[in-house]
């Protein structure tokens, strides 16, 4: 591993892993070198010669430093560092000349551009471009492509660099963009002209370093300096992947992933970051009362009065939603608790227990990824269920991991070993060791449970199963939720004994957020979030709340990592943030809860579970086995029944509605005939 | 001095004689390959070192240095010998007179250079459009498994060789030796990053030599006749005997081998009947394929063909295909054909040579009309420059290189068309 070879850069010696390229040698050094097609995370194309740096004693013309790696330099005689030099007349010529003909075929239409602003080509044109131009000939146009709703493209602008082509083919696993042709009619094209399907296309938006492939739900509406950029995480899954939500007034304008090398690298799922218009349609901006059968319009008071009224002497229960944050369940626990009621966050009647702490998040966390030699996978897709996990596992695979799947047989994107379709094979995978799909002492390995396999009748057994079957193993395992929520709400015990049903057995049902069950009629319901979606229509009031982007607060994503959702705007209307809104029911129910500020309520529910004061760190989760049960033989259903419209947010997007409506198409495209 | 007959390995380069198996083994190939083979790897490697064998493909690398690359012992990963037969080069026409007459001296030198480097197959990458020559080549093949010459135990040496013949597209990129590898495993034919080499990370990722037609069909022959007889012909560090291409303004265009380092005067008096109208109107000559720079007629005079001597007058052997010009030709359109040919195939990978080649050819069009300004000139060569040397693999060094060479040899001529073409008269003309 130690391969550390001592290198040279502009005369500063520094001694990196022989593995390492110029460029990141070069990195580490403190020294910048610019570059287009070379990406961390990609494959090496070294197409771009933007990188070329002078290495001493070489062939006498420079060398492109992403390509060549630290221990193909050749040590002087005397065994001295070999040295490579960024700054020298001949390396400044070389890329300036690299410049000169990125440019004379760039269109110079950055003022109409979206990529204006943040422009890698911009940029470092200011740094190694002229103000003037020696190319006196036609420029060269290509015709558009047509990717689909989400990626727009100006094809003239594009430098070939084939970022987009990698990262479709390496990461995504769906290789459908190529480039075609040759010499300077050579064009990136998508696989004969059709549409992108992956899952994560919007990643290749910023992987282009120039304004290629631009964002079509973003196109021409904001510049990047008029822009506030918060730096927050993403609720659409459980996955918890780092943004940045940037805002212009009051509306939020985009959401872009940024980097967390522990979750989601620096990619993003399509349906997280194009749901940002789904948080201006639909809006609750103001509380309702149902009067007559009707919902109206009221005042805070008239509906605190109405909730106070309705609850008087009567069983309160309250239900946590996907997208609540762990201060509001804390408020809605601590609420319900007074009156003497349970509260739930288990709204699909998943077989989790809270206590057992490792049996709910896991003991692995998503790093353990990279260099497990086995995955299994039981009752989840995770190309449905959390496409940048999904990414993740593929890396894996793609570094030789095994992968073995119980489960509806789908594409994921890479070659696995299908076990089975239900708890059969689950049953076998305990029973009869040694497969070569078993996980075994040794032999790194990862087993991943999904909703599909723990939201049913035997889902308990399933945990039980998977449990005994990584503890047999010596693997780590990991609970892939589904709900940004739900690990939050199980470290708070938002759990009722009896289930969910137990909580709807209840005369007033506090509902926050929870949008994914049918609530029977009887009980009077209070519905408190930010959409007038499903559980708002079954409500008796409303009470409109904050969407996530509108208040701070803590999630804990489906490897157990608290981490801190920053406010990126304000709630419209008379919406408020979510723990204000429970704590100033609370004081109208005449039961006031024990805080007045954001802070003290932080306070109380770091005290009551430590471990969400911990920012960005996963605790370890000790392995406490469960009874095994009896495993049904049903297969396993999939837990998404539509990808792409999993919530309020993004029900009310008319972005991921297209999307969902063109994936339908597709799937129900006739065959050819035969 | 002609090279005697009797020292030409290719006895039947012009078709005259049997093409068969049995031809073949009159004219003495295949004579005892097993007993080349029994000499043993490190044998062989030194003596096709000590011959001076430098690579036929035009980069003039040492043959025999080349092949001791590949790894001593196999990690397990096969080693296979690539030979790229895929020759585009303009102008350049002597490996097709190998494939298509003498096939056998290629097939032999296959199964030796393969047991050189410990490779048990050869695949020949032939270009798209020698369709005859793949016949014929293929038939020599044929013949050799038929005759237990390759396959299990080939040429009862005890050595198993197999030979695959892969036909290529038609791209002149694929003649380079990574985008060869990448055309052969199924890829667009675009150059790889060096390093890792081929001789590392090769085709299939296994440790690979790419060698030209030519270096692998006098292999066998030069360790049938000793390294000390090749090494005879030719200067110092210029050995051998090479098939030199003809073409152009010569009263007989022809393939010919001879020993290296003949001077130029004498290889067009001798086989080629001579410059067209004579020595005196001869204008400029292309020496080693369309890759390289020209050389002016006062300079040709004295030209002296093999790699050190050209090299020194900043050209090149290249592949030995000589392009002859005379008075006659326009010698700005000349190498704007050539500067539209590499625009027309560069392949679009790196940005240097995706865009310089179409500028280059572009500014080319407008000297051959004299649209153009005097500034342009220097224009132009400076963009060869920001090509040359910054591309992934030689196309970019190649399609700069006969623009260099014009502008440094017949400036005037471009400067001429420009004033005229902007005064409308043509100045000094000499008195008809």
């Amino acid at each position: 591993m130690t391969d550390l070879k001592k290198i040279s850069i502009d005369g500063e010696v520094i001694e990196v892993d022989g593995a390492m390229t110029l460029l990141q040698a070069c990195e580490a050094a403190g020294v910048e070198v610019p570059r287009f097609c070379y990406h961390e995370r990609l494959s090496i194309a070294g197409n771009c010669r933007m990188c070329l740096v002078e290495v001493k004693g070489g062939p006498p013309k420079p060398a492109a430093s992403c390509a060549m790696q630290v221990r193909d330099l050749r040590p002087g005689p005397e065994g001295q560092a070999p040295e490579v030099f960024t700054n020298t007349p001949m390396v400044k010529k070389a890329r300036e000349g690299v410049m000169e003909f990125l440019l004379i075929n760039h269109p110079l239409d950055c003022p109409i551009c979206d990529q204006g602003g943040e422009c890698d080509l911009q940029d470092q044109a200011m740094a190694y471009g002229v103000d003037f131009s020696r190319y006196r000939e036609p420029k060269r146009a290509a015709v558009d492509m047509d990717l689909g709703p989400l990626v727009g493209t100006c094809m003239t602008r594009c430098i070939s660099c084939t970022r987009c082509v990698r990262f479709i083919t390496e990461v995504a696993g769906v290789p459908e963009m190529g480039q075609t042709g040759r010499g300077e009619d050579s064009e990136i094209t998508s696989y004969l002209s059709q549409t992108l399907t992956s899952e994560m296309q919007g990643n290749i938006i910023d992987l282009c370093p120039v304004g290629a492939l631009t964002s079509k739900p973003y196109a021409f509406t904001a510049r990047p300096w008029e822009l506030r950029k918060t730096e927050t995480i993403d609720v659409i899954d459980a996955l918890g992947s780092s943004i940045r939500v940037d805002v212009r007034g009051r509306e939020v304008m985009r959401i872009v992933p940024r980097n967390h090398d522990g979750v989601n690298e620096e990619w993003l799922a399509d349906r997280s970051r194009f749901v940002w218009d789904g948080l201006r349609r639909q809006r609750l901006d103001k509380p309702y009362v149902r009067r007559d059968g009707k919902l109206k319009p009221a005042t805070w008071g008239e509906a605190f009065a109405a909730i106070a009224e309705a609850a008087e002497g009567k069983t309160v229960s309250g239900i946590a939603g996907d997208l609540a944050s762990t201060e509001a369940m804390f408020a809605l626990k601590g609420l319900v608790g007074s009156l003497d009621g349970v509260a739930e966050c288990r709204t699909d009647g998943v077989a989790l227990e809270a206590g057992n702490r490792g049996s709910y998040a896991g003991t692995a966390k998503i790093e353990d990824l990279d260099d497990a030699e086995l995955i299994l996978l039981v009752g989840t897709n995770p190309r449905s269920e959390a496409p940048v996990l999904n990414a993740r596992i593929r890396k894996a695979w793609m570094n030789g991991a095994k992968v073995g799947l119980i489960g509806e047989a789908v594409d994921l994107t890479y070659d696995y070993d299908h076990i089975g379709t239900g708890p059969d094979a689950l049953a076998a995978t305990v029973n009869t060791p040694a497969e070569d799909w078993t996980p075994v002492k040794g032999k790194k390995s990862v087993v991943i449970i999904g909703q599909g396999a723990l939201a049913r009748e035997d889902g308990a057994a399933a945990l039980a199963a998977a449990m005994k079957v990584a503890e047999l193993g010596e693997s780590g395992f990991l609970v892939l939720h589904n709900a940004a929520s739900r690990v939050g709400g199980l470290d708070l015990g938002l759990v009722a004994e009896g289930g969910i049903a137990r909580a709807l057995e209840a005369d007033v049902i506090l509902n926050l957020g929870a949008d994914e069950l049918d609530i029977p009629a009887g009980p009077f319901v209070v519905y408190q979030g930010s959409h007038g979606d499903r559980g708002a229509h079954r409500a008796d009031v409303i009470l409109p709340g904050a969407a996530w982007t509108e208040e701070s607060g803590i999630f804990v994503n489906t490897e157990g990592r608290p981490q801190l959702a920053n406010r990126a705007g304000f709630p419209p209307g008379e919406a408020r943030e979510n723990w204000a809104i429970l704590r100033a029911l609370s004081a109208a129910m005449g039961k006031p809860l024990p805080y007045d500020g954001l802070a003290a309520l932080r306070k109380a529910m770091f005290e009551d579970v430590p471990h969400l004061a911990r920012l960005d760190t996963v605790p370890e989760n000790a392995h406490e086995a469960l009874e095994l049960g009896v495993l049904g033989h049903a297969p396993y259903a999939p837990a998404l029944a539509d990808h792409y419209l999993v919530n309020p947010i993004c029900r009310a997007s008319t972005v991921l509605a297209d999307l969902s409506r063109l994936r339908a198409l597709r799937e129900a495209k006739p065959m050819a005939a035969e | 001095m002609f090279l005697r007959d009797e020292d030409r390995i290719f006895q039947n380069i012009y078709g005259m004689k049997d093409r068969t198996l049995a031809g073949a083994k009159a004219r003495g190939l295949w004579d005892d390959t097993a007993g080349i083979i029994g000499r043993g790897r490190d044998a062989i490697l030194d003596e096709m070192k000590k011959s001076g064998l430098r690579g036929r493909g035009g980069a003039g690398f040492p043959t025999g240095l080349k092949w001791s690359f590949m790894p001593k012992e196999s990690d397990g990963r096969p080693h296979y010998l690539v030979v790229n037969a895929d020759e585009s080069e303009p102008g350049t026409c002597k490996d097709r007179e190998i494939m298509r007459h003498d096939p056998h001296t290629l097939v032999e030198g296959c199964l030796v250079a393969g047991f050189a480097m410990g490779a048990h197959a050869a695949y020949i990458y032939i270009r798209g459009e020698f369709i005859r020559e793949r016949e014929a080549l293929q038939i020599a093949i044929d013949e050799a498994y038929e005759d237990g010459l390759l396959g299990r135990n080939a040429a009862k040496s005890g050595w198993d060789f197999d030979v695959y013949l892969h036909h290529g597209a038609g791209a002149y990129i694929c003649g380079e030796e990574t985008a060869l590898l990448e055309s052969l495993e199924g890829r667009k034919g675009m150059p790889r990053l060096k390093p890792p080499f081929p001789a590392n990370t090769g085709l299939y990722g296994c440790p690979t030599t790419v060698n030209n037609v030519e270096s692998i069909a006098v292999a066998p022959t030069i360790l049938r006749r000793g390294a000390d007889w090749f090494a005879g012909f030719g200067r110092q560090n210029n050995a051998g005997t090479k098939l030199f291409a003809i073409s152009g303004h010569v009263n007989q265009p022809c393939v010919v081998e001879e020993a290296m380092s003949i001077p130029l005067r004498e290889l067009l008096d001798k086989h080629c009947g001579g410059v067209r109208g004579g020595w005196d109107n001869l204008k400029a000559v292309i020496p080693g394929g369309s890759s390289v720079q020209c050389l002016p007629s006062p300079v040709c005079g004295d030209a002296i063909m093999d790699f050190d001597w050209l090299r020194e007058q900043k050209s090149g052997l290249g592949t030995a295909a000589v392009i002859v010009m005379d008075q006659s030709t326009d010698i700005i359109k000349a190498i704007w054909r050539l500067s539209k040919f590499y625009k027309h195939e560069s392949c679009g990978q790196c940005t240097p040579c995706r865009e310089g080649t179409g500028w280059m050819m572009r500014v080319m069009d407008r000297l051959v009309t004299g649209e153009a300004e005097i500034e342009e000139i220097d224009m132009l060569f400076d963009v060869t420059k920001q090509v040359e040397g910054h591309t992934i693999c030689a196309l970019g060094d190649a399609a700069a290189w006969p623009i260099q060479g014009l502008i440094r040899h017949y400036r005037d001529e471009i400067e001429d068309r420009i004033k005229a073409k902007k005064t409308g008269r043509v100045s000094a003309v000499a008195a008809e």
